[in-house]
């Protein structure tokens, strides 16, 4: 019998509607996953047992009285923990929060709660968010479930690991340039990052505010719509959030792609980009066209300048958010003798890990008297360039195609002393986040070490329909089954 | 445009006590950082407005009326130290 943990949401949703199973289970299934994998992973920083069995139970009985919440309810869901969780820690992996229990729940956390989703827990990220490895965190490396020598990806490292090995059905991340598509690419799952303004960014701790978006990492695409369709929307509690309709996720999926115009980015397919990446890509696309798209190429000219001003613009927001760590109202307070001013300098030495203090210090810089119009308004202007370039193709294709990440899986410690080469790791995924576009990462194969391929499908603005369509269309012709070697219960039973 | 970063008085501007090796090590790092964003630099943007935001949107607001809000202890119990319903910090003069 198949392992309830392997399960995708809407099957374990229908099978909760069946009643073949119930929530307590689902959870039970997971939890012992947990205790498996969880060894060799750090997935997660901390598991709620108690309140994930409450919420469990709570799910059960509601169903029993034939009250029906949606496609999340009673279903075990993770979330990254940079999103708070009302007297459940949250430590966005620094510390500099260590201990601290918001008063609150953020908005997304609010809508899966509302939904039925069962919290498991929160896991591991890159500190603030700020890395592509989950080596940045603070409390421990999160291990690749595919090779545990090899990094999951980050900063959304342990929710896209979680997700692949089975001890959440689903999870959150938050993607700023590409911390959710990235490590769904590493770890083999599908992860996604809304539209900006889609989904309430309330309750998110900010890394780069103009780019920060949350989205769902699930092992299915139609998965992945249930779940943003269950947290976007309009929030009175963020301005930055759309107020309007959002658009039907779902309804596309399974139509095909018959008749669309896809867009393959010629300079996301340079030479940068690994070559047995490159030749799953395009092996894709002719499928693609098989199945009855239109592909062509299409330049992005201005995406190769998109990295260097990312590595401005998110510094320099990053420097401005994290002013608020500053050992007054929450967290770590140094407890060297002298002013609060020492105090604070003090305690954001002692609390902040090295990627933070450069970014912190790059954004510093970045945005001092003298610097500012060279720096971040340059790079703002440049942004501006990168919408143009998006608008332009968007005016002859109905959705872009290109490789998610530049390179499969990396070692543990191979990129750690070399921040450049880091960056590089999100050369696919940031063009989105400055145009504030939707896009995904599908899995579509493995390369000869055996590590997942990410297949990136981007839109414009509001286009998640089309993309949803094309992302599943691509899912149902990798007909990608492999799993991950820990989520493999004889490989990972005692 | 060479780097040139007085990184002693950026970590001031960014209330971090760093010391002497890790101001060296930061700012080296900074400089190799920036010259990768000289390329941005050398892109031609006369007449290129800034984008501060990806979307088009103005100011939302709401109506100016009395709601539920936080319970002040509910924060304030996770503060470092506070006292009579504020935060507590050390003496402000040096």
């Amino acid at each position: 019998m198949t392992d309830l943990s392997d399960l995708t949401i809407s099957e374990a949703g229908a099978g909760l509607r069946n009643k073949d199973f119930t929530s307590v289970e689902l959870l039970d299934a997971v939890t012992k996953r947990a205790s498996f994998t969880e060894a060799q992973l750090h997935s997660y920083l901390a598991l709620d047992r108690e309140g994930a069995r409450a919420a469990a139970e709570a799910a059960d009985a509601a169903m029993a009285e034939g009250t029906d919440l949606g496609p999340l309810h009673g279903i075990p869901m993770a979330l990254k923990d940079n999103m708070c969780t009302e007297g459940l820690a949250t430590t966005a992996s620094s510390q500099i929060l260590a201990g601290w229990k918001p008063p609150y729940d953020a908005t997304v956390v609010r809508r899966m709660r509302d939904g039925g989703a069962v919290i498991t827990g929160k896991t591991n990220l890159d500190e603030f968010a700020m890395g592509s490895s989950t080596e940045n965190s603070a409390y421990g490396t999160t291990r690749n479930p595919w090779n545990p020598d090899h990094v999951p990806g980050g900063s959304s490292g342990g929710s896209a690991a979680t997700v692949a090995v089975g001890s959440a059905f689903g999870a959150l991340g938050s993607d700023t340039g590409g911390s959710i598509r990235q490590p769904a690419s590493l770890c083999g799952v599908v992860g996604m990052k809304p539209t900006y303004g889609l989904v309430s960014r309330y309750g998110l701790i900010a890394f780069a505010s103009s780019l920060d978006q949350i989205g769902p990492l699930t092992r299915s695409v139609s998965d992945s719509a249930a779940v943003l369709q269950s947290i976007a929307g309009w929030d009175r509690f963020d301005s930055t959030s759309i107020d309007g309709p959002v658009p039907n996720l779902t309804g596309s999926i399974g139509k095909g792609v018959e008749g669309l115009r896809i867009g393959i980015v010629s300079e996301l397919m340079s030479e940068g980009i690994d070559p047995q990446i490159r030749t799953a890509v395009s092996a894709m696309a002719t499928k693609l066209e098989s199945a009855g798209a239109e592909i062509v190429e299409v330049g992005l000219p201005s995406s190769e300048y998109a990295l260097s001003a990312y590595y401005l613009i998110a510094p320099a927001e990053c420097s401005a958010n994290l002013a608020r760590f500053d050992g007054v109202r929450y967290g770590h307070r140094s407890d060297v003798e002298g002013t609060t001013e020492d105090m604070m300098s003090h305690t954001r030495a002692e609390g902040f890990g090295p990627e933070v203090i450069r970014r912190i210090l790059l954004g510093t810089y970045a945005l001092s008297a003298g610097y500012y119009d060279a720096f971040y308004g340059q790079a703002q202007r440049v942004r501006t360039l990168v919408r143009k370039d998006f608008a332009a193709a968007y005016s002859t294709v109905d959705a872009l195609i290109s490789p998610t990440s530049p390179t499969t899986a990396f070692r543990v410690g191979e990129r750690a002393a070399d921040p450049i080469a880091m960056y590089y790791s999100d050369v696919c995924t940031i063009p989105s986040n400055l145009a504030g576009d939707p896009a995904i990462s599908v899995p579509i194969g493995l390369d000869d070490s055996g590590l997942p391929i990410g297949f990136q499908v981007m839109a414009p603005a509001l286009g998640e329909e089309v993309m949803y369509q094309v992302a599943a269309a691509v899912e149902s012709l990798a007909d990608f089954t492999d799993r991950a070697a820990l989520a493999v219960s004889e490989v990972v039973a005692p | 445009m060479p780097v040139d970063i007085d990184i002693a008085r950026v970590a001031h501007l960014a209330r971090i006590a760093l010391t002497a090796e890790e101001l060296e090590a930061y700012g080296a790092q900074l400089e190799v950082i920036l010259e990768h964003a000289e390329r941005v630099q050398a892109l031609p943007t006369e007449g290129v407005e800034p984008t501060s935001h990806p979307l088009a949107m103005v100011n939302g607001f709401r109506a100016d009326e009395v709601g539920d809000c936080l319970d002040p202890e509910s924060f304030l119990s996770e503060a470092p130290e506070s006292e009579d319903g504020q935060f507590r910090v050390p003496r402000i003069l040096g």
